[in-house]
């Protein structure tokens, strides 16, 4: 095992995976899941504000951003990820932001389909 | 012939090829569900009219649906950290609680569904409804099928822990990335569906 390491290994390194620092990742899921349950509350509390759509729209998508990104982040490990998985995902989000912009554009004030 | 980098990385990515592909895969998916949203903006924005969603789904239900799939979403992690603890018991514990918490998800959608076909609410009544079946049926489809793959490591494919625990524990890894993914869905689904 001169040229490899083994996953275990390299979680030391990436992910934390010696028990001192497994032991504080278990702590941090603990408290992200905490905070994605609170959110939730808030999300459905902001819907019965019934708020001007636009704003009720924008507000629901922020609170589902913030709980997305805590999921990718610290359950899905992307806060301590390799540059590759990074990249996958980078193209992904650029193919992912003109897929929904494209009918929002086009919709909007006609400018592409009328 | 052996399966290559399933444990050790590769020099070049520093990952393992069963990370990388579950990453390419998710990739994929994004684009499968990203497509679905377009289709409900697009829709949504051209029509005349748009029922909010509380005037015809059951937000309660799916609000406790989401406090259920956040709940697995932290045993799953919970399950592989337990496994880089060297502890193969909570592992299973935590595992089956995964499970367990997916099959609650797809009985409380069973409700959801049986009682819209009993008010004569299908996918074919109304753009709304289309969109709302077509998104969340696919989603309980991916449900059921990472409680399949998580099911098989809390069984039978357990045994790889014997012969070789960092392998099994990078497919604990994986299955979760897929898990948290389906999470990830529904964090989106739930206020555009439910509450918009």
């Amino acid at each position: 095992m001169t040229s490899h390491h083994t996953t275990a290994e390299h979680g030391a390194m990436d992910h934390g995976a010696d028990h001192g620092d497994i032991d504080k990742q278990v702590r941090i899921y603990i408290i992200v899941f905490v905070a994605l349950m609170a959110l939730t509350i808030v999300t459905v509390a902001i819907s019965y504000w019934h708020l001007p759509t636009h704003l009720a729209i924008t507000l629901a998508l922020l609170v589902a951003t913030i709980k997305g990104s805590l999921v990718a982040c610290y359950f899905m490990h992307l806060i301590s990820e390799k540059k590759l998985i990074y990249t996958v995902l980078l193209i992904t989000v650029g193919m992912f932001i003109p897929l929904l912009a494209l009918p929002v554009l086009t919709h909007s004030n006609g400018f592409w389909i009328h | 012939m052996e399966i290559p980098y399933t444990v050790e990385v590769r020099r070049d990515t520093g990952l393992t090829n069963g990370k990388i592909a579950i990453w390419l895969f998710l990739a994929s998916e994004v684009m499968l569900f990203g497509a679905l949203f377009a289709s409900y903006i697009l829709i949504r924005t051209g029509a005349e009219h748009w029922p909010r969603g509380d005037s015809i789904l059951n937000v309660p239900m799916a609000t406790f649906n989401t406090l259920v799939l956040i709940s697995s979403s932290v045993t799953m992690v919970m399950a592989w950290a337990s496994l880089v603890r060297n502890r193969f018991g909570t592992f299973r514990l935590y595992m089956g609680a995964t499970i367990l918490l997916g099959f609650v998800f797809l009985v409380v959608k069973y409700f959801e569904y049986t009682h819209k076909f009993h008010d004569g609410l299908f996918p074919r009544s109304n753009n709304f409804l289309a969109i709302y079946f077509t998104l969340t049926g696919l989603h309980m489809l991916h449900v059921l099928g990472g409680m399949a793959v998580n099911a098989y490591l809390w069984g039978p494919g357990a045994k790889l822990w014997k012969t070789n625990p960092t392998w099994f524990t990078n497919r604990v890894e994986n299955s979760g990335l897929f898990w948290h993914f389906v999470d990830l869905v529904w964090i989106f689904l739930f206020p555009t569906l439910y509450l918009l």
